[in-house]
């Protein structure tokens, strides 16, 4: 025996949070899950592109949420003596067609922007996640009037359908949330039928209905869990596609209405200078573009992690 | 304590089970053996009230069921799966899934229960927070078995719960399942296409083909060869041959 490489019984004290962590016998139900999450952390971090857009969204949520701390301005603030001022030291992104200070207007936009996305995300995700596990799960004449009814949404195309919604309520950031949540859920209750269809006559259902357990109980605790991760990357991976149509509504003047200071809003108003004051329109261009690649970046991780197809 | 009246159970155009009758006893085993394809497993099923499209009567203790099942049916009535990669759920541990039928049924105790549970599978208590994926055949078969019998159930109804297994695991998880039937006291009801099996754990069989029980017999008649059935004798034979490689 070499000197004294054994392990104590007292040893199981000391170890560290990553040792507990990764215990492969794990001694309570908190140690599995934190286990479980923790290397599912790990295997994200080991993926350097996926970690670098998650940074770089966390970046822009924190801007966001600190831009009254953060700007320099007033967003609203008008200075038409400064009016379209290139970037410098007092304007670090310049000025736009009012004077306003780009910098501030870009982080306060932030807000609205990324608040659109969550907002679209936080309706859309849990109801089309729903729609799907009940339609493949129960399936009969509720998995066809669900289906028909996601058919009919899904037929739509979605920036046309969405003027269409916020043309008939007052133009904002609240129609045009609504416009593209209508319009964007089908795809997630398609994909969540998609994976309840495969496992709905897997045994280990049938086990659980052997224990008695009602539908609503079986979708919620054993199929949901399952359909769950496909939809979060598909989510991550539609922020993206999200970001540009609220941008796009918004350049449309469907969304955020001016002076608010949303990024595509941003862009339509400044497009006559695109040529001569091109940095008006380019920095909530840029960020439009950073946050949907981050969010893609992002997504692409999440799926390698969650993802059992794929790996 | 169960019993089958003229069971018949068609898929679409294809008759299954053709009006198949016999009954279980308290505390006995019985054992249905036939090919793949005979129609087994589909009674095995149908009686769980997995399927719920037959004609004829299913009985238990002597009331006929209907085909949608009450919840205190599945406090009596439990069933084995013959997969076991198949029949735990990928991402629950094995803590998680024992505690499921206790906690639909309002048993309290979970934790006391699920030691028990495991000691009595014969499973060490370090493997009630693994995943199914962290576990091997035989020991996922067993959580399987545990599964069953947490809420203490008085039937059990195995479907080939042995043939997704190696042959030396096979002997362990029948040993075990004899072994919990004395200890419990109880009914077994047992499908299995492998007459060895069948022999192991039942004293009273049933042959099945092509959706018929072609001949009910007890395994001592089996062994003295007192068999009326060609279809049994073909099963015999084939054991037998079986056991001589």
């Amino acid at each position: 025996m070499s000197d004294g490489a054994k392990p104590l019984a007292g040893a199981r004290a000391r170890l560290s949070w990553h040792e507990w962590l990764l215990d492969e016998e794990p001694s309570s139900r908190r140690q599995t899950v934190w286990g479980e999450f923790y290397r599912k952390c790990r295997r994200f971090a080991a993926n350097r592109l996926a970690m670098g857009g998650l940074i770089a969204v966390l970046l822009l949520v924190v801007l966001s949420l600190l831009a009254p701390v953060l700007a320099p301005y007033d967003p609203h603030a008008q200075a038409l003596a400064s009016r379209l001022a290139p970037p410098s030291a007092a304007h670090w992104l310049g000025t736009d067609e009012l004077g306003r200070d780009l910098l501030s207007r870009l982080l306060y936009g932030g807000r609205i922007t990324l608040g659109m996305v969550v907002a679209v995300v936080v309706l859309v995700a849990p109801f089309g996640l729903l729609v799907g596990c009940v339609a493949g799960y129960l399936g009969g004449l509720t998995d066809r009037i669900l289906m028909r009814l996601t058919d009919i949404f899904l037929a739509f195309p979605r920036l046309i359908l969405a003027l269409a919604f916020v043309a008939a309520l007052k133009p904002g950031i609240g129609s045009a949330v609504i416009a593209i949540a209508l319009t964007s859920w089908p795809p997630y209750a398609r994909l969540a039928r998609a994976d309840t269809l495969t496992i709905r006559d897997a045994d280990f259902i049938a086990a659980v209905r052997l224990a008695g357990a009602s539908a609503g109980r079986i979708i919620l605790r054993h199929i949901v869990p399952l359909a769950l991760s496909s939809v979060i990357v598909r989510v991550s991976l539609d922020m993206a596609g999200i970001i540009i149509t609220a941008a796009g509504l918004g350049f449309l003047g469907m969304g955020a209405q001016p002076p608010a200071s949303e990024w595509g809003t941003m862009i339509a108003t400044s497009r006559d200078y695109i040529l001569e004051q091109w940095w008006v329109p380019a920095a909530p261009g840029i960020a439009i573009f950073v946050a949907a690649f981050a969010f893609n970046l992002l997504g692409d991780g999440l799926r390698d992690v969650l993802d059992p197809k794929a790996r | 304590m169960i019993g089958v009246e003229n069971l018949r159970i068609r898929f679409g155009d294809v008759e299954a089970v053709r009006g198949i009758s016999f009954a279980v006893a308290k505390g006995e085993s019985f054992g249905i053996v036939g090919e793949s394809g005979s129609g087994k497993s589909t009674v095995l099923r149908a009686i769980a009230g997995l399927n719920r499209n037959w004609e004829g009567r299913i009985l238990f203790d002597g009331e006929p069921m209907a085909p949608q099942r009450p919840r205190s049916f599945f406090r009596r009535v439990q069933m084995v799966f013959q997969d076991p990669y198949g029949s735990l759920h990928p991402r629950q541990t094995v803590d998680r899934q024992l505690a499921e039928p206790l906690m639909i049924h309002g048993i309290d105790g979970i934790d006391t229960r699920i030691v028990r549970a495991l000691d009595e599978a014969g499973l060490a208590a370090r493997l009630r927070f693994r995943y199914p994926h962290q576990l091997s055949g035989g020991q996922r078969q067993r959580v399987a078995i545990a599964r069953a019998l947490i809420a203490d159930p008085e039937v059990l109804l195995l479907d080939e719960p042995t043939s997704a297994l190696d042959v030396s695991i096979q002997a362990e998880i029948l040993n075990l399942l004899a072994d919990l039937q004395r200890a419990r006291r109880l009914t077994y009801l047992l499908v299995s296409h492998n007459l060895a099996v069948v022999t192991h754990l039942c004293p009273l069989i049933g042959v099945m083909q092509a959706g018929e029980m072609v001949e009910r017999l007890t395994v001592e008649a089996l062994r003295a060869g007192h068999i009326t059935h060609p279809h049994t004798a073909q099963l015999r034979r084939l054991a037998l041959e079986l056991e001589e490689v």
